[in-house]
Formats: structure tokens, C-alpha cells, sequence
């Protein structure tokens, strides 16, 4: 065997199919690039007067709110979790905000979103870290006491009024030049920031550790409990952020905003290659998935199918990849 | 030899009677809670009585269903997140299949209903077992796909019910304190599942939710089991569906809060996301209690959207006293 070696050798292991899943599950970004090409390929086969400058804006400032809340997702798959509560919270904050403004002003606005985001993170920590409730319930149980403090808040706020902020409308909804979303100046650094925070710091590192093997884990001196409630703060307030864009977007003040993001996102970031049950994937995979989750959306839309149609295609699409995902990347 | 397994049997019972009294005592806690609600509504509202428990049974009936459902497969180590949708599917079928038909033919709707249950559940089984994509994503994508196809069927609530069926759930056998939605609910329990769960299948079950390797190397075929377990909760979600059609007498194509809520019922009533471990008993307390609250919190006026959040804190509250006594139990 080690006769053919050589050029040829390294031809034909190039060849393989071994190799290329190799090349798939170290580098889940290639083909997932690729898909998205695909079907930016496919909508501008299809109805090429559909794709121009403004429609990468409009996608864009589309996929950026699901982004950040996939990276809810990501961040706690990693660690074997999941926050259901980014629907009731991202809807929670822009709430608040657009109530709030009115009154005591932006930044008073902002900073009270984000500190009641914080201290439902600190609760949900609290229960999956200490009280080792399971993360689908403790954040199923903590989106149900949002969402109705929220609706409650709603009632009392009744006769001032809500408005969504002209600035969360420039930064959700504005854009340079049709092309560059203004929500991309909140985007890049937090995308930054995360992608350097799993990469590069301890704290990323314990999130893969904790969710690869527990047990080895805390054998190994990391006390899962700190992390894990440090991790539900930082995914309740990133899910603020989302709130903040999602209502800035859509110029909508509602307890329900987000609710429908809730299960895309989640398909973002399995799209994106990282594992449901823990310790494999990262953040690039999840932004690509929720750029491809957005072009598939707008796909469906311009082909004309109705509503029914295209949630019956997107169910089955999200199947479809994720089998084949884990069909390329699993051991055989 | 005789000796040792005559030990070993001994032992054996032993560790049963353990492990049954340990399960009863979370399910009598709950029948306890149960209790000590209705002394209470009766004590907050003295009119309570045959309609309210009347109501009570025509209400829960639909998540009761799921619950059952949802209880198979979450005891054979998965999760379905695809129910709510399922019911709404069957319940849109059911109606429109119904409308303006013969009485009689409502008897073929209900065994086609029963039967695209299976159907829809064994697809979901079988895509998880196929693709080896982890249960929560498969059942999350089929969601978009089931509630999409409940669109196609109806696009607004329609359609119609036959007045059997109507009747079925609606008032009491008998005596006026046993409603007729109760005991439609133990029949179908007790001739689906008592049954089934003394037979060796529903061993299989149990076993593959506890320890799938074991259970492999010990001869169940585990994807079967599987699929078969999937393929049950489809057609409790089918019966929730139709209890849906039957007591609203229309067919909505919206799903409604029963996914989320049958998982919470589920882990309520003592059965573990872990899998192997609970029954189907104890989801249906948690379901009656669920409501139960509910409907108190309408009594004591109080604003329907804290019940929300009382809800929610007691299904967090109720997980962690029960994660706590296995976190003592563990250390002891």
C-alpha cells in the first residue's frame, strides 16, 4: 500500500470519502458556506430580480437578531443545556424599553431591561447550576414568569403608552447605503466577543469541558455550578440585545415579540454543527446557520408558496440538514 | 445455586418494593398537593362543585392526552416537541373530515384520525432512529412540518364536529360527580397503556430509556421500541386532537400551549427527562393540578397573567424539591 504513496497517495486521499468527512467535521464552515451559496444560487436562478443591493441589507438586518439569540443556544448546547426563556426575555426587554422611554429616558430604559434580563439569568443559573433542575424546564418555568410579569407590566403601563425608541428603530431597522444594517455595529463586536470568548478564554474552554464529560470535569477542579450561572446571565442578557434589535426591526412593542424566534433559533445553531449534547461546536457555524435559516425564509417567500408550504419545507429542510450533518461528522 | 437466585430473587423484591414505594411516595405527594387544592377551592368558593368539576374534567382532557403521550416517549429517553402541532393536525383533520356529514361517518373519521396518529408519530420515531439526529431537533424541525400541514387542511378555525362525539366529553355518566370526559380519559388509558406496560413491549420501553446499551445487549431492539413508543404518543396526540374538536366543536389549525405544557405535566408528574424512570399516573395528577391552580386563581380574582406566573413558579419549585431529595439521596 505505502507503494502508491506520493502524488498519487495524496491524490486519492483527497478522493476518499473518509477524508472528505474528515475535512467536514473539522471544518464545519466549508459546507455549510457552501449551502448558503447554494442557496443564494438557487433564489437567484429562480427570481433573480428578487436578488439586489437592498436585499442583502433587508437579509441581513433580518438575521442578525436570530443570530445573537442562536448564540443563546450555542452557548448553552455547549455545556449539554438549551434557554427556551430568549423568546420571553428578548420580548421582555423590548417591552420594557419601549415603555420605559417615554418616561425616565433611554439609558434608564436600557440599563432596567438589562438588569431584570440579568437577574432572570441569575435565577435560571441559580436552578440548573445549584438545584441541577434540567435547563428545559428551569427556562420553560422562567419563560412562563416572564411572560407573565411582562403581560402584567403591560396592564399597569396600559395608559402611558409605548413606543419604540427612534434610536432602537435607526440601530434595528437602519441601514448604510441599503447594504450594511446599523444593528451590524451592535453585531460584530458581540459576535467578536463570543467567538474570543469560547476560543480563547478559561471561561469558553469550561463550557466545552463541562458539556463534553461532567464528571471528568469537576474532577478536574471546575466548579460547574459558577459557570453555568455565569453562562444563563450571559444568555439572558444577549437575549436582551436581540429584544432590543428584534423591536428596533419591526417597530413593535409586544410581550410576544420573539416568541416565534424561538425554535429557529435553536435550528440555528444546530444547522450551525454545534451538538445538542454538549462539548462540540462553536459560534461561526451558528451565525452561517442563521444566515442560511434567513436566505431559506426569503427563498420560500419569493418562490410564492403559502405559508403552509413553506413551514412544511422548512421543517423538512432543518431534518434534512441536520441528518446529513450528523451523518458526515459522525464516527462509523 | 437454587440458593443464590433464591437470594438474588429476594433481593430483587426487595429493591422493587424500595424503588415502588419510592415512586409512589412522589406520586401520593402530588395526590396530597391535589388534595389539599380542592379542600382549598372548595374553601375559597363553597358554590364549587358538579359543574365545576364538570369543567375541570372537559379542560384538562386535551393536555391530559398529551401528557400521556408525551410521558412514552420522554420514559423511553426521548422528547417530542412536534405534540401541539399533531393535535392541531388531527383536530383540523377531524373537523373538516366531519363537517356536515352523517353521524355515523364520524365513527370512520375517528378510527382514520386514530390511525394518521400512529402514522405522524412513527414518522417522528423513525426520523430520530434513521437519522441519529438527537430527539429534541427532529421533533422541534417536524413541528414547523405537522403545523404546516394543519394549515394546508384548514386555513382559519372551521369545520365541524359530530354530536356523538360532542356528547362523549360533555356532561356525566351516571352519577352527576363522574363526568364523562373522566372517564373517556381511564378508558383510554387503561386500555392503551395498563395493558401495554405489562407486556414486554412496555418493558422494552423503559429498559431503552434507562440504559440503552444494556438494553440492546440484553436483545430489545432498540430503534423498534422506539418508533413504537413514538408511534403511541402519536395517537394520544391524535385523541388530544380530536378531545380538541369534540370540545370546542370546531377545528383550530394554530397549536396550542400543549407541548410545552405536556413536558411540564410529564416532569410534574414525576417521570425523569433522563428517561426509564415514572409513569403515566403522576403526569395526569400534574395535569389536574396544573388547571386546578388555574382555575383558583380565577376564583381569588386574581390577574389571570400572575396565574401565569404562578404556574411557572411552581413548576420550577416542584423540580427542584425533586432534584434536591436525589442530590441528598445520592450523598447519603
Amino acid at each position: 500500500m505505502s507503494g502508491v504513496a506520493g502524488a498519487s497517495g495524496a491524490r486519492s486521499a483527497w478522493l476518499t470519502a473518509a477524508a472528505w468527512r474528515r475535512q467536514f467535521r473539522d471544518r464545519p464552515l466549508i459546507p455549510l458556506v457552501g449551502l448558503l451559496a447554494l442557496l443564494v444560487l438557487l433564489l437567484w436562478l429562480l427570481k433573480p430580480e428578487v436578488i439586489s443591493v437592498g436585499w442583502v441589507g433587508v437579509t441581513l438586518r433580518a438575521a442578525i437578531p436570530l443570530a445573537i439569540l442562536a448564540a443563546c443556544q450555542t452557548l448553552t448546547f455547549l455545556t449539554g443545556g438549551i434557554d427556551l426563556s430568549v423568546g420571553a426575555v428578548a420580548s421582555m426587554s423590548g417591552f420594557v424599553v419601549a415603555t420605559l422611554v417615554g418616561g425616565p429616558g433611554l439609558g434608564v430604559a436600557l440599563i432596567v431591561a438589562l438588569v431584570i434580563a440579568a437577574l432572570v439569568g441569575l435565577l435560571t443559573g441559580v436552578g440548573v447550576g445549584v438545584f441541577r433542575v434540567h435547563p428545559l424546564i428551569m427556562t420553560l418555568g422562567m419563560s412562563l414568569v416572564v411572560l407573565g410579569l411582562a403581560n402584567v407590566w403591560q396592564l399597569i403601563m396600559v395608559k402611558t403608552g409605548s413606543g419604540v425608541p427612534a434610536e432602537l428603530r435607526w440601530l434595528g431597522s437602519g441601514t448604510v447605503g441599503d447594504v450594511l444594517p446599523n444593528s451590524l455595529l451592535v453585531f460584530v463586536p458581540l459576535a467578536a466577543l463570543i467567538l474570543i470568548l469560547l476560543r480563547r478564554s478559561g471561561f469558553g474552554r469550561l463550557l466545552y469541558a463541562i458539556g463534553d464529560n461532567p464528571v471528568a470535569s469537576r474532577l478536574a477542579g471546575a466548579r460547574s455550578w459558577q459557570v453555568l450561572i455565569v453562562l444563563y446571565v450571559i444568555s439572558a442578557l444577549l437575549a436582551a440585545v436581540a429584544g432590543f434589535l428584534l423591536g428596533g426591526l419591526t417597530n413593535v412593542a409586544s410581550v410576544t415579540l420573539a416568541d416565534t424566534s424561538v425554535l429557529p433559533s435553536v435550528a440555528a445553531a444546530v444547522i450551525g454543527g454545534t451538538s445538542i449534547m454538549g462539548g462540540r461546536g462553536g459560534y461561526g457555524g451558528t451565525i452561517v446557520g442563521a444566515l442560511i435559516l434567513t436566505v431559506l425564509t426569503s427563498l420560500l417567500a419569493a418562490l410564492g408558496f403559502p405559508e403552509a408550504v413553506r413551514q412544511i419545507l422548512f421543517g423538512s429542510i432543518i431534518v434534512a440538514v441536520a441528518a446529513a450533518y450528523t451523518r458526515v461528522t459522525s464516527e462509523s | 445455586m437454587s440458593a443464590a437466585t433464591a437470594a438474588a430473587r429476594r433481593a430483587a423484591h426487595a429493591g422493587m418494593i424500595g424503588s415502588a414505594a419510592r415512586r409512589n411516595a412522589w406520586t401520593l405527594g402530588l395526590l396530597g398537593f391535589l388534595a389539599f387544592l380542592l379542600v382549598f377551592t372548595k374553601l375559597i368558593q363553597p358554590s364549587y362543585g358538579v359543574t365545576g368539576v364538570q369543567g375541570l374534567a372537559i379542560s384538562v382532557l386535551p393536555l391530559a392526552l398529551a401528557a400521556v403521550g408525551q410521558a412514552i416517549v420522554v420514559i423511553s429517553g426521548g422528547i417530542d416537541l412536534s405534540i401541539g402541532a399533531m393535535m392541531a393536525l388531527t383536530s383540523v383533520i377531524s373537523a373538516s373530515l366531519m363537517k356536515g356529514q352523517p353521524e355515523e361517518f364520524g365513527i370512520a373519521v375517528v378510527v382514520i384520525v386514530l390511525l394518521l396518529g400512529l402514522a405522524l408519530g412513527a414518522i417522528n420515531g423513525g426520523l430520530v432512529v434513521v437519522t441519529r439526529v438527537p430527539d429534541i431537533v427532529v421533533t422541534l424541525a417536524m413541528s414547523f412540518v405537522w403545523a404546516g400541514c394543519a394549515l394546508l387542511v384548514l386555513k382559519t378555525p372551521g369545520g365541524g364536529s359530530a354530536k356523538w362525539i360532542k356528547e362523549l366529553v360533555t356532561g356525566s355518566l351516571g352519577n352527576e360527580w363522574i363526568p364523562k370526559a373522566a372517564v373517556v380519559l381511564v378508558l383510554v388509558v387503561a386500555v392503551i397503556w395498563v395493558p401495554l406496560r405489562r407486556s414486554g413491549l412496555g418493558l422494552s420501553i423503559y429498559a431503552i430509556g434507562s440504559n440503552r446499551l444494556a438494553a440492546f445487549r440484553s436483545g430489545v431492539s432498540v430503534g423498534r421500541t422506539k418508533v413504537i413508543a413514538y408511534a403511541l404518543m402519536g395517537l394520544f396526540a391524535a385523541l388530544g386532537g380530536l378531545s380538541l374538536t369534540a370540545s370546542t366543536g370546531i377545528g383550530t389549525p394554530v397549536p396550542g400551549p400543549y407541548t410545552l405544557m405536556s413536558v411540564a405535566a410529564v416532569v410534574l408528574g414525576g417521570v425523569n427527562l433522563a428517561g426509564g424512570r415514572g409513569g403515566v399516573f403522576g403526569a395526569l395528577v400534574a395535569v389536574v393540578i396544573l388547571q386546578l391552580i388555574r382555575t383558583d386563581m380565577t376564583f381569588l380574582n386574581v390577574n389571570t397573567n400572575l396565574a401565569v406566573v404562578v404556574q411557572g413558579v411552581i413548576l420550577i419549585g416542584v423540580v427542584m424539591i425533586g432534584s434536591l431529595v436525589q442530590i441528598r439521596r445520592a450523598r447519603a
